[in-house]
């Protein structure tokens, strides 16, 4: 067994990929993946396609409450300096205007409201990037040739082997059902 | 009525040219950055490369004698150096307006040109940010404007207009990239799978994140994209109110101002909107775009333009108006002598004619949707709205309360290369950008399209094969430079 493992290593499939051609059957095959109660798939498509988070039985973004964190952050982090640095560490009095708070507060609206802007705009696209698991340059469905066409016309279901509920022919007969125009196993090496 | 549907009713036609399938949009636009570039690019390029070489020059000659080799004397300590960071700051206006503003308000016609307007914000601050950063004086020393622990424990004064600038202007440019980058994301990755060389494959690959179309990640995806729009849309508003705030602070007559945030930002938009007009007509016409750039498109802006220019009128007019009825005879000798018939009236004359008169002939459809008129047009603007920040700064100082202190600007030599040397910069970017990059945004142009619409009866089938297009239809057929 040993031998023969190193010299042909033992493949087991990760992932099914179900390509299709039109957004209205991608969405009506995504409806059906998720009522046979799947939790590890995904579907890829080239944008956004309307319904699909509701065809997917996705929750909303988590996203809103990380921005919303930044932006507190920002603001406070602006005042704060503009308080520490004019008003306390170097008080400067400049037409018989105090450094800091409260006085001065008119002044630091403009600062004050740019850093709300740049923390929260880092938490958006820092925070996006950070929920979708990314940058990862490696994925089972990047083995597929057929898949380079999701970023161009065509739109794919992949449902990974690590799901509870797989089983290859279960999966592949749901798609066929589906109107799937190419079904593709993705194997990967079992260590 | 499906949303992608234009209402005929009222003369709307297609975003797309009609029958376009999915594959021939990403053909359109992705073949830009795989095939040779066109002559028509190099010669631009070679233009372009030309005046930033010029540039170069210019401002090392600058830092090796001092800001002396240019034109700014007493009175007029500000005069181009400013006047084109105003310029450019504006132009970089259109950019976030039409990728954020647009996009809340739901105009779908932007995704043909909200690429491009983003590029150009982007290239258009750059060019800005030279102008502050070489007008210190000791451009090595420009970090002494960031709030830095210091030998002297002093911190910058933040009552002062020009540090909300440096924020401003700061917090602008990189929120745009921030912007830019995240709508690249998924057409990189369309690059990345179309890619037929290893190097191209592993480039864009790397800048694409290993984005796979996932709708877990379009879901976040598309939340990040309305947050960034959300709070892009205050911010721009934001950048050119505080950067009027340099001036209308002041108590200087033609700056001491209150309408300066609102006709700052109107004019900003405005002279943006042309410079789009102006670089998109020259690579629709060079890259040959016409299946997603359509005369639509370009009337719509020219719409924009007619629009903005009347607001810009209003708030020249207002501005005449304000300095008649404060009844200050500082502002009365500014803006009713000073300005039309003092030694700058000719710059005064073409900031009105080019900015209020010209743009008045898109009232006739006929001119609206006429290229050459069109293109002339946005050049004209641009070389208005120059004026009008030449008109505000210089025209302001040369003239001050004492005349004894009067005196006139003269620019250099100096002065000439380093404005036009920044011309060369920013179409160096732009002609880099257009070839290398999607300048269209492939996935949202297919979000407008009728085969992006799940729920039509006849399930989106695309309405005529991919291969029907000549030998670049097809995948494989597809041999980018360098392929073989």
């Amino acid at each position: 067994m040993e031998m023969k493992a190193q010299t042909a290593p033992l493949r087991a499939p990760s992932v099914v990929l179900a390509e299709f051609e039109t957004a209205h059957d991608v969405l009506h095959a995504a409806e059906k993946v998720r009522e046979a109660g799947y939790v590890n798939w995904d579907t890829h498509t080239p944008f956004p396609v309307h319904g699909m988070d509701r065809a997917m039985g996705l929750k909303d973004s988590r996203l809103g409450w990380i921005v919303i964190t930044c932006a507190i952050t920002g603001l406070t982090t602006a005042f704060v300096m503009m308080h520490w640095m004019n008003g306390v560490d170097y008080p400067l009095n400049i037409g018989d205007k105090p450094g800091g708070a409260p006085g001065t507060l008119p002044s630091m609206v403009p600062i004050m409201f740019e850093l709300t802007v740049l923390f929260s705009a880092f938490g958006s696209v820092l925070g996006m990037l950070h929920l979708n698991r990314l940058p990862r340059h490696h994925h089972p469905v990047f083995e597929s040739d057929r898949f380079r066409r999701a970023s161009d016309d065509r739109f794919f279901i992949s449902i990974e082997a690590e799901d509870p509920k797989f089983d290859l022919h279960k999966a592949k007969a749901l798609f066929e059902g589906a109107h799937a125009a190419h079904i593709e196993v993705i194997e990967e090496e079992v260590s | 009525m499906a949303y992608w549907e234009p209402i005929t009713e009222i003369g709307e036609v297609p975003l797309v040219q009609p029958k376009s399938s999915l594959a021939e949009v990403t053909e359109d636009i992705a073949r830009v950055t795989e095939k040779r570039a066109p002559l028509g690019w190099w010669l631009c390029f070679l233009l372009a490369a030309t005046f930033t070489g010029i540039f170069t020059l210019c401002v090392s000659y600058l830092f090796y004698r001092g800001v002396g080799v240019w034109g700014n004397t007493s009175p007029v300590y500000w005069a181009w150096d400013i006047t084109n960071f105003v310029w450019w700051v504006g132009i970089g206006h259109a950019g976030t307006l039409i990728s954020a503003i647009l996009f809340i308000f739901r105009q779908r016609w932007r995704t043909a040109i909200n690429r491009f307007a983003e590029a150009m914000t982007l290239f258009a601050v750059i060019c800005a940010l030279i102008f502050p950063g070489i007008h210190v004086g000791r451009p090595w020393l420009a970090f002494w404007m960031f709030p830095l622990p210091n030998q002297m424990t002093i911190w910058p004064n933040f009552k002062s207009p020009l540090i909300w600038d440096l924020f401003a202007v700061g917090t602008y440019f990189t929120v745009s990239l921030l912007f830019w980058y995240t709508g690249l994301i998924p057409d990189l990755a369309t690059l990345r799978d179309r890619s037929m060389t290893k190097w191209r494959q592993r480039v864009y690959g790397f800048f694409a994140l290993g984005w796979r179309g996932s709708n877990r990640h379009w879901q976040n995806y598309e939340r990040a994209y309305l947050i960034l729009a959300a709070i892009s849309t205050p911010l721009v508003l934001s950048v050119h109110s505080v950067v009027s705030m340099d001036f209308a602070t002041s108590v200087i007559p033609g700056w001491h101002t209150t309408i300066f945030p609102p006709y700052f930002v109107a004019g900003a938009v405005f002279s943006g909107f042309a410079m789009v007009e102006t670089v998109l007509l020259i690579a629709r016409s060079v890259f040959k775009l016409h299946r997603v750039v359509l005369m639509r498109h370009l009337e719509l802006m020219n719409k924009f333009l007619l629009l903005t220019s009347m607001l810009v009128g209003y708030a020249y007019a207002m501005e005449f108006f304000i300095a008649w009825y404060s009844g200050d005879e500082y502002e009365m000798a500014h803006f009713l002598h000073n300005r039309p018939m003092g030694p700058y009236w000719w710059a005064w004359a073409w900031m009105v004619g080019c900015n209020c008169v010209v743009p008045q002939i898109y009232w006739s459809k006929k001119m609206r949707t006429n290229i050459p008129v069109m293109f002339v047009v946005s050049i004209l603007i641009n070389i208005g709205m120059w004026f009008e920040r030449f008109v505000i700064i210089v025209l302001s100082l040369n003239r001050d309360f004492l005349p004894s202190a009067w005196g006139l600007f003269r620019p250099t030599i100096i002065d000439v290369g380093v404005f036009t040397g920044t011309i060369g910069v920013f179409f160096t970017f732009f002609l880099l950008f257009m070839r290398w990059l999607p300048m269209v945004s492939m996935t949202e142009v297919k979000a407008t399209m009728a085969q992006a619409d799940p729920h039509r009866p006849e399930g989106g089938h695309e309405s005529h094969p991919v291969a029907a297009h000549g030998a670049l239809g097809a995948h494989g057929a597809l041999v980018p430079e360098g392929a073989e």
